[in-house]
């Protein structure tokens, strides 16, 4: 499969955005570790905002941030967000009051609860009645998103927005679901060039059994393994070094995927 | 526009387990019997006022020996449905004409297992705060549980994945895998979906006022909410042979879209639900006069009925028969999709339309030709809606392979 990387949005720990983080990712600019800090996003009302979680927070930031960059209209672009466990504060929560006397789960913590929550915010604060869907594949959650965006691109010959995801349990389930970043990333992709392309990805399935890529920088390499969402960062390290010419040429990377199965992108410039 | 050339899709095999009993035969009968699944609330220990449709026997049922890791309700009960219907024969055979890797696995649910964490959370340590230590997360409450557990009880090794989309998820994964295998990326693949009962539905619903203390009534003037119930569905989704029984089931398009209004509160004119059936229609190049019975979402709450009556009649007018059969099965959630795609397929196979239950007064607002008795006739075409939280809205539309 064929896709084109349009826009990209980025916001996790001393990853601030898209143009701040390409000089870290390629190495250029050292990596500061610091809390995440997802800029406001003023689409959703004031009413709506408060009532939502880092996941809804994470996906609104980086999916405007991506498609500013196509300059595609987020209320036509098809949706696909990607998350291993959605919102666990909001769970937690629930778990909480009803191992207490009454059970008196509040309504929005049940809305919220829905795997599908961001993409519900998502399309009432773009405005979008485009399909979206909402993925889960445990750690292989942003492989499984890449997947089903591109076979998007392909079916509906349109442009998709891949939104991926993840933040850390609270106490008592992190221990038993021990991941330990928030970090969300969004991916525009079409299935054709355009004039903001800013790579092309050749993507497949195959069951070689190469390495998963990692990340030089043992911080981020840590994020990597430890986030599902932060297992985009290859990707994003190989069109940082695209777009910043610390290295043009063409390289292909490895993603662990389910089954024996890796997902293997070729990434090239335009 | 041209024809979507993502369809059609066999539906080479399918099985089906809900309240209604377990496989298409108890199925099929119960709903030729207007029999409904639901009676009153008998699960754990919830002191609702409400009528649910539970499974009977999962309580006591392992799953597969050698995953003892994966054992929650959710598995168990996507045991059991995997066990009716020669279902796991038929993928077997698959498994032979494809090869395991080139089979996906794309399943829907609401909940996955998350009653463990629910029950885990009673039984923290009073000191440390801790849940017991048999909890067991991935297994478990973890998403993508289910289709882990499924891929492993029928030995395949293709790509996999979860839509959780509440109560659209299972329908949904119809157009997963239709893209998959018009990307390349498997030949095959078993789509469905399977949600439990649990707390967090149980009381969450009730919470937002949405739950029945009656068998909900779809499209009654005094509907007061759904009931809930668990179910596990699966289809063995595959390209046309190009030799076919002419009965064979085929699905001829999806269509999804969102409302972009509110969380848990559909588009009152239905808009989002209208966007996803013309879509459905599309894909399928039928028009709506070809459609001979829809199965509606049909929830039972006054917002739902209202808002899809609105989005079909839009679509076709006041002539189409139609019905929800969460009369009889509950509303299912993460698995309703599928349970509707397959009671469509039974439509089809045996040339008949269910009556919707417990409905006494059709809703004098309401437009659409909804039916209170079973009705036989030839069946070539149906359409299913299904409409979740957060806006999202999927119809599918099936077909007999010859008509």
């Amino acid at each position: 499969m064929k896709v084109f990387v349009e826009g990209v949005g980025i916001v996790g720990p001393g990853l601030n955005g898209w143009q701040a983080s390409q000089p870290v990712l390629a190495g250029t600019v050292p990596y500061v570790e610091a809390a995440i800090a997802i800029p406001p996003n003023d689409l959703l009302p004031s009413a709506e905002r408060r009532r939502t979680g880092i996941p809804v927070k994470l996906a609104l930031a980086v999916g405007c941030e991506a498609i500013a960059q196509s300059q595609r209209n987020a209320a036509e672009l098809p949706a696909v967000f990607a998350s291993s466990a959605g919102d666990g504060d909001n769970m937690h929560n629930i778990f909480d009051m009803l191992a207490k006397n009454g059970r008196e789960v509040s309504p929005t913590r049940f809305h919220n609860s829905v795997h599908n929550a961001p993409s519900g915010y998502w399309s009432i604060a773009t405005k979008s009645m485009a399909p979206t869907t909402s993925l889960a594949c445990f750690d292989f959650s942003f492989v499984a998103g890449l997947i089903e965006a591109a076979t998007q691109t392909l079916a509906n010959s349109n442009a998709v927005v891949l939104i991926a995801y993840d933040s850390p349990y609270p106490q008592p389930i992190h221990e038993m679901r021990p991941t330990n970043a928030s970090l969300g990333v969004a991916l525009v992709l079409s299935g054709s060039k355009t004039d903001r392309s800013l790579a092309e990805l050749e993507i497949s399935i195959n069951r070689n059994n190469k390495p998963g890529t990692s990340i030089a920088n043992a911080e981020l390499e840590a994020i990597r393994a430890d986030t599902p969402a932060a297992r985009s960062l290859p990707l994003l390290t190989a069109l940082s070094n695209l777009s910043l010419h610390t290295n043009r040429n063409s390289g292909e990377i490895y993603f662990d995927y389910i089954a024996g199965n890796q997902l293997a992108i070729a990434v090239r410039p335009c | 526009m041209e024809r979507n050339y993502l369809y059609p899709l066999q539906l080479s095999a399918f099985t089906l387990s809900t309240p209604l009993g377990a496989g298409l035969s108890a199925t099929l009968d119960a709903l030729r019997a207007g029999r409904t699944g639901l009676k009153r609330c008998d699960f754990l220990d919830v002191d609702l006022d409400t009528c649910i449709g539970r499974i009977d026997g999962l309580e006591q049922m392992p799953v597969r020996a050698g995953l003892a890791a994966y054992d929650c309700r959710n598995n168990r009960l996507a045991q059991l449905g995997l066990e009716q219907d020669n279902f796991i024969a038929a993928v077997s055979a698959a498994r032979q004409r494809y090869g395991r890797e080139r089979i996906g696995i794309f399943l829907g649910t609401s909940t996955s297992g998350i009653l463990d964490s629910e029950l885990a959370y009673r039984q923290r340590d009073p000191e440390t705060g801790a849940l017991p230590k048999s909890f067991n997360y991935a297994g478990s409450h973890s998403c993508y549980s289910v289709a882990d557990y499924v891929q492993q009880v029928l030995g395949l090794a293709g790509p996999a994945m979860v839509v959780s989309t509440a109560c659209s998820s299972s329908a949904k994964v119809f157009g997963t895998a239709a893209r998959m295998i018009q990307a390349g990326l498997c030949d095959a693949a078993v789509v469905g979906g399977v949600d439990s009962l649990c707390l967090t539905t149980l009381y969450g619903f009730n919470s937002l006022e949405l739950v029945s203390s009656r068998p909900c009534r779809p499209f009654d003037a005094d509907r007061d909410g759904i009931s809930i119930g668990e179910a596990a569905g699966f289809v063995l989704l595959e390209k046309a042979a190009s030799k076919i029984d002419p009965d064979s089931i085929m699905l001829l398009g999806v269509g999804e879209s969102s409302d972009a209004y509110h969380m848990s509160t559909p588009h009152p004119e239905g808009a989002g639900a209208q966007l996803a059936i013309q879509a459905a229609l599309h894909a399928a190049g039928l028009a709506a006069g070809d459609i001979d019975y829809i199965n509606l979402h049909g929830t039972g709450t006054k917002s739902n009925d209202a808002a899809e009556d609105k989005a079909v009649f839009n679509v076709f007018g006041g002539a189409t028969p139609c019905s929800s059969t969460k009369g009889a099965t509950g509303h299912l959630l993460g698995a309703a999709g599928v349970t509707e795609a397959i009671i469509s397929a039974l439509c089809i196979q045996h040339g008949f339309m269910p009556g919707g239950l417990n409905t006494e007064h059709i809703d004098p607002a309401l437009k659409s030709a909804y039916l209170l008795k079973n009705k036989q006739q030839k069946i070539n075409f149906v359409l299913s809606n299904s409409l979740g939280f957060g806006g999202s809205n999927c119809s599918l539309v099936f077909g007999r392979a010859m008509r």
